[in-house]
């Protein structure tokens, strides 16, 4: 019989979850191998790999991975385990190489995988075959606009299809650049939080938590000349945003900017002298995209949910963020900020400052979204007395749903829950 | 001012440490210049630019000032309660002098307490421009250096490091 972990109730509008997925390790197990070894999980994005033979590490679902290009410039994600003993093959974060040499007995593979060079290899007289040595890869490596996803799972849709919606929502983070081409900049953060991947997910989205959560940001905000208006009856933020269903449990937010925008909303922070290139900023995406198109671009903010954990933040700057649980109480975040190729360098100075006005560890907001998640995580050490999280919010409303709702954190636990019953 | 001398450094950083410590902030502000940035640069490029690198943090005077008001701010929930930090600074070195900008550096720890969560120790080097005024020395820019290679359980930079 399957397990149950949400009471999802239309009659009585009713939306609640079962306090020990967030707390289980059994439940963790299961979904390492129920969603994170079943679905497409983000690995890198291609310009973190500029010219071939380039490599970064990176640990991608507890799986050690060197995600490369080969000598041909073909990019390669292979699991980072010598077929000899299993000792990682690769050691450094970053650089560029040819061949990954193990240093245990010197097994060295090229980096397109293949076992080039054995030592001693006229001992091996039984059935040993080179060609059948090399690194292992993912059952399934592939790439939407330079965003790379493996999945472990042979049998899954194509990541397009797989995606399916969501395309939408990353071509308009990616309309930023003239020649379609973003890349990430150098500078990862990296950093841990004490609670359940899963409440990072919701806070990405949960714009309900913006008034009290980031108080001393609107403080911020306003004292730097942006106009942060009294939400209407009945809302709680400034401006009107939607909870948008993608499907196959993806999900964004569209908001109306109130915050500013490097690309391209200007507001006091920036000063005076960037108005003249945010205005040229505007006019090139006008004459391109045409003014509607322009218009999303610009003065509106998403935050989008790729299931089951890449988030691309498209608010005060474009962040990608992904993130990984160790144990069933803490997660390892990295975020990156994403840029369009061809930005002048005020440009991305402006967007990497703009990003540090809310985002990452040393942020004004992202440090009090962290306290809320530990603070939950530390909470529900009550699970087996108070057992049942409330998420009924907006359920039940008719048309457009809600930014400030819980509709699209429902969306994230109906798939979850679906993967985790099924067999 | 006469030549700058390691003990005016050892004076500054020490006073500075008691003030960040004891979360007099507003006394911490009057010893940078009008013009001062404090930068913490991410673990993986501590060497980078912040208008080409994504930081922890890059203040400009401005944001500093934005900085302090939030941490003294009660619905700083990342900081309320404060951190009880404790650092200690050694190695204390020269590096440069030019005009009246003298660089210099040492090494710190800096321990964090939080409710009753495990410690973190923040370990790493200080690196700042300081700029002599009159027969003051206050700091231009405030660079902190974390020795570890990600922040990983370290978690946030909510205070000032």
């Amino acid at each position: 019989m399957s397990r149950h972990y949400i009471v999802d109730d239309p009659v009585k509008q009713q939306f609640l979850l079962d306090r020990e997925a967030l707390v289980s390790g059994a439940v963790l197990a299961d979904e390492m191998a129920k969603i994170f070894a079943k679905c497409w999980i983000y690995v890198g994005h291609a310009s973190e790999l500029k010219k071939p033979n380039d490599f970064v590490t990176r640990k991608v679902a507890g799986r050690p991975v060197i995600f490369c290009r080969d000598g041909r410039g073909d990019i390669r994600c292979h699991f980072n385990t010598c077929r000899h003993r299993g000792a990682l093959v690769c050691t450094e974060p970053e650089g560029s190489r040819r061949a990954f040499r193990c240093i245990y007995h010197g097994w060295t593979y090229r980096n397109d995988g293949a076992l080039a060079g054995v030592p001693g290899s006229e001992a091996y007289r039984g059935e040993f075959d080179k060609t059948q040595l090399g690194l292992r890869s993912p059952a399934r490596f592939e790439s939407y606009r330079d965003f790379w996803f493996l999945s472990l799972n042979p049998d899954i849709v194509p990541l397009r299809d797989y995606l399916g919606s969501a395309t939408e929502y990353i071509d308009l983070i990616i309309d930023q650049s003239p020649s379609g081409q973003m890349q990430i900049v150098a500078g990862a953060q990296e950093y841990d939080v004490a609670a359940n991947w899963k409440l990072m997910v919701e806070n990405s989205v949960d714009d309900y938590h913006l008034p009290t959560t980031h108080a001393t940001w609107l403080n911020y905000m306003s004292n730097s000349g942006v106009k942060i208006e009294v939400p209407k009856e009945g809302m709680v933020l400034p401006t009107r945003g939607l909870a948008v269903d993608l499907g196959n449990g993806h999900f964004t937010t569209d908001n109306i900017n109130f915050r500013g925008r490097p690309v391209a909303a200007w507001i006091p922070i920036y000063g005076e002298e960037a108005k003249p290139e945010m205005d040229a900023i505007r006019a090139e995406l006008v004459a391109r995209l045409g003014p509607e198109r322009a218009k999303r671009v610009c003065d509106t903010n998403r935050n989008l949910v790729v299931f089951p954990n890449l988030v691309l933040n498209d608010g005060s700057s474009v962040t990608v963020r992904t993130f990984f649980p160790d144990g069933p109480g803490k997660m390892h975040v990295t975020a990156w900020a994403l840029g369009p190729v061809e930005e002048s360098q005020a440009a991305r100075a402006r967007r990497l400052d703009a990003f540090l006005t809310f985002y990452g560890p040393g942020g004004f907001a992202t440090p009090d979204d962290v306290e809320a998640l530990e603070l939950v995580q530390q909470g529900l050490a009550n699970w087996q007395d108070d057992r049942w999280t409330e998420m009924s919010r907006g359920m039940g409303r008719e048309g457009d749903q809600l930014n400030s709702d819980e509709h699209h954190l429902r969306i994230f636990w109906r798939r979850w829950s679906q993967l985790m019953e099924s067999a | 001012m006469a030549e700058v001398t390691r003990a005016d450094v050892e004076d500054l950083f020490y006073r500075e440490a008691a003030l960040l410590d004891e979360w007099r902030l507003e006394g911490w502000l009057g010893l940078l210049t009008d013009d001062a940035c404090y930068y913490v640069p991410p673990n993986d490029h501590p060497e980078g630019d912040p208008k080409t690198t994504l930081f922890i943090l890059a203040d400009d005077i401005v944001r500093i000032r934005e900085r302090i008001k939030r941490l003294m701010s009660p619905e700083c929930h990342a900081e309320y309660p404060h951190s009880r930090t404790r650092r200690l600074i050694s190695n204390v070195r020269i590096v440069s002098t030019s005009g009246d900008l003298v660089t210099v550096a040492s090494n710190f720890v800096c321990y964090r307490y939080r409710r009753y969560e495990r410690i973190r120790e923040y370990v790493g080097a200080y690196r700042y421009i300081l700029r002599r005024q009159g027969s003051d020395l206050r700091i231009k820019e405030r660079r902190v250096l974390i020795d570890a290679h990600e922040l990983g359980s370290l978690g946030s930079v909510s205070f000032i490091l």
